[in-house]
């Protein structure tokens, strides 16, 4: 298992080196001698401040020392360095799953916790804040007079009719690298057998793979992409792009929920409970929408779209990173996707 | 006189041992309820993780001469459904682990492809339920075993025990309740025999020596018979209590009777004023010894009756008759005529006969004694309300203003019959009497006598 | 009349053997159950006196073998016990009364009389003298065929009198015998009595004399 995550590190890095990549860091500090909180998150730090400056104005005297790091490097600095941090907060609900599992997380139980509906939270260790689905981003402008694709089936015809069009300009996650995307893959092969086929059709097009639903959504933006697939929508919605280059495919829309845990080697695990706290009770929800557009957690909302499917928090997370498991999906992905020509 | 201090209550014995015994019996329920129910809920939970095995023990297989394992996504899901486990597993072959924890301890008993092996381990600091079993491979025609091991937390089994442990609680606790109220229920009919006993020992009347007959319980029998055997030694005792009453009147009688005997004589024989005056106020003497003699004895087995009473069905008119031929001849001697309206129908109460005569007697006697020569004294016998009232009139000299119950303190005598021989006995006896029956006397002056009068209870027979 | 004394203390038995003796009875003493059946064996007697308590045996018993061997004599019993139920016990028994220690010989007297009145009287009861007769059981004098009830003190006095015809009887001396000692009497007391009895012996021979200063005397005409 470790060796895994070591090569997607080392991937991510590009070169063989320990230590976890901080991608960027920064103090929220309320003066000198005051605690400091340090929170490690996958999350863009121009997304999050807001939020990390509304805790603090509830929280005066607490230094936040906000680091952002790939899911695969949070993983590693919890598990394998210990890296003393006192929230841990991912996207990868599988990593996360498996750092609780794994007994590297410590339990948090208040009213806000028990307040948290069932499938937003497991062992009292995980907690979900968000609810984020992944979409299609579709360039209009690129498309022209062809069909928006409503499902898979569709996106695969559209892909397939038109292999001159989207030539080298269909992305998604290099499941190498993301270990959201290869949390997405895993759970669309789960859903459909749709899948495999929409990863042969996009393997066939010379896809380029990306390591960040960021820089998806730019290269959309640009025009350089026509087509990226499961992308974290929230954050096309954060950076208010067209409404209408955002697609919830009907057939179902996978919701990953973004997780918080406190991590055992933490220095100042009260801090961290209390921004947990913070985060998913109903302050700290009602700053999410309005601090970082994110959407919250809220039943009701998933409810209202039939195929809107969160993905199940549990010990089934687990199957995925299992090592072979792991492996022997790659292989099948790797075949379908980088294809010999690339 | 103060009952003993009673030493340890049999109904309270009773009830501590009998609540001990429910007590143990609360606690076995409590205990085997919770063992019962924590094996099936082990057993339950076994079962799943079992299946969660043999799920992915189906995935496996050979490829390129290698072990493959597609560990499908139910294996884990299923765990944990109910409350989420975290997961543990580890697939190895002698060989080397495949994938999973390596650290994942294997059982201490290695399972066999017919069985699973299920064991519970620390690992990582928590409390795991691991199955462990085995299937064959086969790689490039060679067998290979195996081994599949996958564990989970309990924290469902810890819900479900706790659950378990506060129903078998609840029920332990339920159980000691109703079998308090049971123990208590069957105490008191146990004990209600004995009750019965005390209150039939307790309801007898203060004479009733007769033996115990009430049915009782086996166990208390000897406490019967020791009951009984007291109750004739009681008896024997008072008879010879009341034959030494009788003794003691003969002894200081018989003497008395020999003076006034040579007393008479002597005043026959007697020739000057002075030796018969002499000699009546020795015969004088002599009568009131023996009347005082007489009604000290009458009032001591007066007293001793009451105390004592034997009530039974007493006829007054039957009892006046008796007394009224008893006493004809003292009448007779005085020439005092005993006017008598008729008796023929009985005047029942319930009372002693011998009090009752023995206070009917007194009366009569009182009036003959008290009235002149050649007078009248009037007796009847009637009913007034609920009682029955007799009433004897004399015509002598009246209690000139003294009243009844200064008279009937003992040796009180009126100052007016200074001459009549006879203490003030006779009244207390009669009021005694009367007291002890719920009746009442009044001594009553009237314009030529007096008039006493004893009333005493009807007796109507249920 | 002749009595069967049954009473074990001597010196009672001998005083009341003498004083029954001076009204002109004849007594026979027993002081055993023993010796009353010896004396019953070989006389009879108008009445037996019977002590309750005597040396060898209870009187109650005697009673019962008596009345159960056909012996019809009357019997009363004398006692010393206070209690009432020996006093009916006895009756039961077959004793014809009781009289309780110590007794008033008046009252021993008439309670004879009374219980001999009820058995029926013998012919040597009836005493005639001059042109009377009189009953001594049943207290009735007949003067010229006309039988007349004497009461009690009446009967008494003409009783004296008449034992002794011709004899003077001082009033003191009737006084005594006649009235109870606890009683006033007063002198005149006498003058009534003998005045009834010279009413109802109007028409006689026989008067009552009275002796100034000496006393009274029965005499015949």
């Amino acid at each position: 298992m470790r060796k895994i995550i070591l090569a997607m590190l080392c991937a991510c890095l590009g070169g063989g080196a320990w230590g976890y990549e901080i991608q960027a860091q920064r103090l929220f500090s309320a003066g000198d001698g005051a605690p400091v909180l340090r929170i490690i998150s996958t999350g863009d730090l121009e997304l999050f401040a807001p939020l990390i400056i509304a805790f603090q104005a509830q929280n005066p005297n607490i230094s936040i020392d906000y680091t952002v790091a790939s899911s695969g490097a949070l993983y590693a600095a919890i598990a394998e360095e210990g890296a003393t941090f006192d929230v841990a907060l991912s996207s990868a609900m599988d990593l996360q799953t498996k750092l609780a599992n794994d007994g590297f997380a410590l339990t948090q139980i208040s009213t806000n916790t028990a307040a948290l509906p069932d499938w937003a939270r497991w062992a009292d260790r995980i907690f979900a804040f968000t609810q984020e689905p992944a979409v299609v981003l579709i360039s209009r402008a690129g498309i022209g007079d062809l069909p928006v694709p409503q499902t898979r089936q569709d996106l695969i015809a559209l892909l397939r009719d038109n292999p001159e069009l989207f030539m080298g300009r269909v992305g998604t996650y290099d499941l190498r690298l993301s270990g959201l995307g290869y949390l997405f893959a895993t759970q669309d092969a789960r859903q459909s057998d749709a899948y495999w086929r929409l990863a042969e059709v996009m393997g066939s097009l010379s896809p380029r793979l990306y390591c960040c639903s960021s820089d998806m959504i730019n290269d959309i933006a640009s025009g350089e992409l026509l087509v990226a697939y499961n992308v974290i929508g929230s954050y096309a919605d954060a950076r208010q792009e067209p409404s209408d280059s955002v697609i919830y495919l009907i057939d179902y829309t996978h919701v990953m929920l973004r997780t918080a845990l406190i991590p055992a080697s933490a220095p100042n695990p009260d801090l961290g409970g209390l921004f947990v706290d913070f985060l998913i009770g109903p302050q700290g929800r009602a700053e999410i929408r309005s601090q970082t557009g994110l959407p919250p957690i809220d039943g009701a909302a998933l409810a209202e779209f039939s195929h809107f499917r969160p993905i199940p928090m549990g010990a089934g997370l687990l199957v995925y990173l299992d090592q072979l498991k792991h492996r022997a999906f790659l292989d099948e992905w790797i075949a379908a996707m980088v294809q010999p020509e690339n | 006189m103060k009952a003993p201090r009673p030493s340890q209550s049999l109904r309270r014995r009773l009830l501590i041992q009998l609540l001990g015994v429910a007590a143990v019996l609360s606690a076995l329920i409590y205990f085997g309820v919770r063992a019962i129910a924590e094996q099936a809920a082990e057993a339950t939970q076994d079962n799943i993780l079992g299946a969660s095995a043999t799920t992915i023990a189906e995935e496996l297989g050979a490829q390129d001469g290698e072990i493959v394992v597609d560990i499908p996504y139910a294996a884990f899901s299923m765990l944990g459904a109910i409350n989420a486990e975290r997961v543990f597993y580890r697939i190895e072959t002698d060989a080397e682990t495949l994938t999973g924890y390596d650290d994942l301890p294997l059982p201490a008993i290695a399972p066999s492809l017919l069985a699973p092996v299920y064991y519970t381990i620390n690992y990582r600091g928590v409390g795991l339920r691991v199955v462990a079993l085995q299937r064959l491979v086969t790689v490039q025609d060679r067998p290979v075993v195996v081994t599949i091991i996958v564990g989970q937390t309990r924290n469902g089994h810890a819900a479900i025990t706790s659950r378990v442990a506060n129903l078998a609680a609840s029920l332990g606790i339920g159980f000691f309740i109703l079998a308090g109220l049971l123990n208590w229920v069957a105490t008191e009919r146990a004990l209600g025999p004995v009750r019965r006993v005390a209150l039939a020992v307790g309801r007898r009347g203060p004479a009733d020596l007769s033996p115990l007959r009430q049915p009782m319980p086996r166990e208390l029998a000897p406490l019967s018979t020791a009951l009984n055997d007291f109750m004739a030694r009681l008896r024997a005792a008072l008879t010879r209590t009341e034959t030494f009453i009788a003794e003691a009147a003969h002894h200081v009688r018989t003497p008395l009777a020999t003076v006034r005997s040579q007393a008479e004589i002597a005043l026959r024989l007697a020739e000057t004023e002075d030796s018969r005056r002499a000699l009546r106020a020795v015969i004088r003497a002599v009568e009131e010894s023996g009347r005082s003699a007489g009604q000290l004895l009458d009032h001591a087995m007066v007293t001793f009756r009451s105390e004592h009473l034997e009530p039974a069905e007493v006829d007054l008119s039957e009892m006046l008759s008796h007394a009224l031929r008893a006493l004809t001849p003292s009448a007779d001697i005085k020439d005092v005529t005993l006017q008598v309206s008729p008796l023929d129908t009985p005047a029942k109460v319930l009372g002693d006969q011998l009090l009752i005569e023995s206070a009917i007697r007194n009366m009569l006697d009182n009036a003959i004694k008290y009235t002149p020569a050649d007078s009248t004294v009037t007796i009847s016998l009637g009913q007034v309300g609920g009682s029955h009232v007799l009433e004897i009139c004399d015509q002598g000299r009246g209690l000139a203003g003294a009243d009844l119950a200064a008279l009937s303190i003992r040796f009180e005598r009126g100052n007016n019959v200074a001459d009549v021989v006879g203490s003030g006995l006779g009244l207390t006896i009669i009021q005694e009497v009367a007291t002890s029956h719920g009746g009442s006397f009044t001594l009553a002056q009237m314009t030529e006598g007096v008039c006493a009068k004893l009333s005493l209870p009807c007796y109507v027979p249920a | 009349m002749r009595f069967l004394l049954v009473e074990d203390s001597k010196t009672l038995a001998q005083s009341v053997a003498d004083r029954l003796a001076m009204d002109g009875h004849a007594i026979d003493l027993a002081a055993s159950l023993a010796e009353a059946e010896d004396c019953l064996a070989v006389a009879s007697y108008d009445l037996i006196l019977l002590d309750i308590m005597l040396p060898d045996g209870d009187g109650r018993d005697f009673l019962t073998r008596q009345r159960a061997a056909l012996r019809e004599t009357p019997v009363i019993v004398m006692t010393a016990r206070s209690a009432v139920s020996d006093r009916v016990h006895m009756l039961d028994n077959g004793a014809d009364d009781y009289i309780t220690k110590p007794f008033d010989f008046a009252e021993l007297e008439a309670r004879c009389r009374a219980v001999l009145r009820r058995r029926g009287g013998s012919a040597t009861n009836i005493r005639t003298f001059a042109d009377i007769e009189f009953d001594m059981l049943g207290a009735t004098l007949t003067v010229n065929g006309q039988a007349q009830q004497l009461r009690n003190r009446e009967f008494r006095l003409f009783e004296i009198l008449i034992a002794s015809p011709d004899r003077v009887f001082s009033k003191a001396h009737l006084a005594d015998r006649l009235f109870s000692f606890t009683e006033d009497a007063s002198d005149n007391a006498i003058e009534v009595y003998v005045g009834r009895l010279r009413k109802k012996l109007e028409g006689s021979r026989v008067i009552i004399e009275t002796l100034r200063g000496v006393g009274y005397r029965l005499t015949a005409q």
